[in-house]
């Protein structure tokens, strides 16, 4: 457990250190809501209407530019072949890095998803929850893209190849995610699928960082 | 057909039973889709219901089965390569792939033309065509990784991790789509058929199913045999290189 | 005889999109096989053969591979 704090400790100070790609994801995150208007019309009913699934969406997208880097530098400069011999299985490591992929994208986007709620008209009494889905959703978001970071690991179009595989795989986080967020507006009675958000979460961050491990196996030399 | 694993799992061994294997098995193919197309075509009744258009049903279900069953032999695969680390586990997954990469996308088409005159729709977005739709997604994900690695060996443990998440993966998505499906569209779309079907409309969807089976078969053992041969080819040509190689150092 | 009703197009196009469908991937399958076997024949016939081949009458050394 030391270890893995240590190492997601490490991660988010490289990370902040190199700067960047917080910015470029946040950035990404805002151009992708600012056009989306301009595709749909002003209309600003139909905006809140669709605003849980565009914010979605665009975290989706924005976190997944991220996600090519979760283990890329360390396979680059051999220290993963070190930790990969280190006293923490593999999976620890990979739970790790995915921790430290969702503190330093994940948590900035579902912040900054409030903000952007406000330009498409999202009710400003559901705010608090619509960051709270994200926050309990956007676990399985990064750890699912762990998977896809580990079998692409080395690849030349890794970034674009991790979409592929990966975004399939989102449809029960982007399903739950949006009723969720719906559910508030329409009838906040009805809450138990944040529930089954949190399950989804839980169940990847057990899950799949076995699968990134053994991924990650195959691709060492 | 009857054959044990373990004799197969000799590459060579595998060459020689498809050689023998793939003749008869082309020509019951042929047969069986001549007897079920013209059943389907000429023979079978129309549906009181769907009428005419209960023909594409023939094609549809049909693949279906195939194009869902494809996944259960790429799974089966993937378990082979990881676990038992059987020799022909891979090849049997990564020729498997484009074939139900092709059987659902025939699902897809086909159904979206039977729901244009049954729905007054191309495309609704119903609970088993969206699975399906991600199905979809998740073979071309699978080719698009074995396209990527070009090491023969990682990119079938990889394409095996992928291939089990997704098997992981798919009742979530089938759960998730449902109750998203019941959501948005209260029962106003359901399906007909289902309950009742007579036996003249199932034996043409029988001999369809067999015959798409016996294709399915077919083109997988082609299509293991053919990447066989390309890891052969494949090494012999490093063999080559090399060998060229060497010679050029003993001139020197 | 192929009376379809009102909606033959939809059905003659069901058809046709499997047909070509799975048409394309035979043909694409068959050819791949051909490919690779007419390759394999190819490099055989100038001597390079795996080691569990049968040895060749003419007098080309045999090359050992590296991986099955």
């Amino acid at each position: 457990m030391k270890a893995v704090l240590a190492l997601v400790r490490r991660d988010i100070a490289l990370s902040f250190r190199e700067g960047g790609a917080i910015g470029v994801a946040l950035g990404f995150y805002l151009v992708v809501v600012a056009i989306a208007p301009f595709g749909l019309g002003p209309d600003l009913n139909l905006l809140a209407r669709v605003a849980p699934g565009l914010l979605w969406i665009a975290l989706l997208l924005a976190a997944l530019l991220s996600a090519d880097r979760i283990f890329h530098n360390d396979y680059e400069d051999g220290s993963l072949d070190v930790l990969a011999m280190g006293p923490l299985p593999l999976a620890g490591v990979a739970a790790s890095k995915s921790l430290a992929h969702w503190v330093t994208t994940c948590v900035p986007l579902a912040l900054l998803a409030p903000v952007l709620g406000l330009l498409l008209n999202f009710p400003i009494h559901t705010i608090p929850l619509l960051v709270l889905a994200m926050l309990a959703g956007t676990p399985a978001v990064s750890f699912i893209a762990g998977i896809g970071a580990s079998l692409t690991l080395g690849l030349r179009r890794s970034g674009l190849l991790i979409a592929l595989l990966v975004l399939p795989l989102y449809v029960p986080v982007l399903i739950f995610g949006v009723s969720t967020i719906s559910a508030a507006v329409t009838d906040p009675v009805r809450l138990g699928r944040r529930f089954m958000l949190c399950a989804i979460s839980l169940a990847s961050m057990v899950l799949a960082p076995l699968a990134a491990a053994a991924a990650l196996r195959t691709g060492f030399r | 057909m009857t054959f044990s694993l373990t004799n197969l799992a000799n590459p060579t061994r595998f060459l020689n039973f498809a050689g023998t294997v793939i003749p008869w098995l082309a020509a019951l193919t042929v047969l069986l889709l001549g007897v079920g197309l013209y059943q389907a075509v000429f023979v079978a009744p129309t549906d009181y219901q769907q009428g005419e258009t209960v023909r594409i049903m023939y094609i549809h279900v049909p693949a279906a089965w195939v194009g869902m069953g494809c996944y259960a032999v790429i799974a089966i695969a993937a378990l082979g390569t990881l676990i038992w680390r059987h020799p022909l586990a891979d090849v049997a997954a990564k020729a498997a792939a484009p074939i139900g990469a092709a059987f659902t996308f025939v699902i897809l088409v086909t159904g979206s033309l039977w729901g244009k005159p049954m729905w007054g729709t191309y495309w609704v977005w119903d609970a088993r065509l969206t699975s399906l739709l991600v199905l979809f997604l998740l073979y071309l994900g699978l080719i698009a990784l074995w396209q990527s690695i070009e090491d023969p060996g990682r990119a079938g443990r990889a394409a095996a991790i992928l291939a089990l998440v997704g098997a992981v993966n798919l009742p979530i998505i089938k759960f998730s789509v449902d109750w998203w499906n019941t959501l948005h569209q209260p029962a106003s779309v359901f399906r007909t058929g289902g309950s009742t079907i007579d036996p003249a409309l199932l034996t043409p969807l029988f001999v369809m199913g067999g015959a798409f089976l016996a294709l399915f078969v077919l083109l997988h053992l082609i299509a293991m045999r053919a990447e066989i041969l390309r890891r052969r080819v494949r090494v012999l040509q490093q063999t080559q290189v090399q060998q060229a190689q060497i010679a050029q150092a003993a001139r020197a | 005889m192929l009376g379809l009703g009102p909606h033959a197009s939809f059905i003659i196009a069901a058809y046709a999109v499997a047909f070509v469908a799975l048409g394309a991937l035979t043909v694409a399958t068959v050819a791949d096989d051909r490919k690779q076997r007419r390759l394999l024949a190819d490099l055989e016939r100038r001597g390079i053969t795996r080691r569990s081949a049968k040895p060749r009458p003419a007098a080309t050394p045999t090359v050992t591979r590296t991986a099955p």
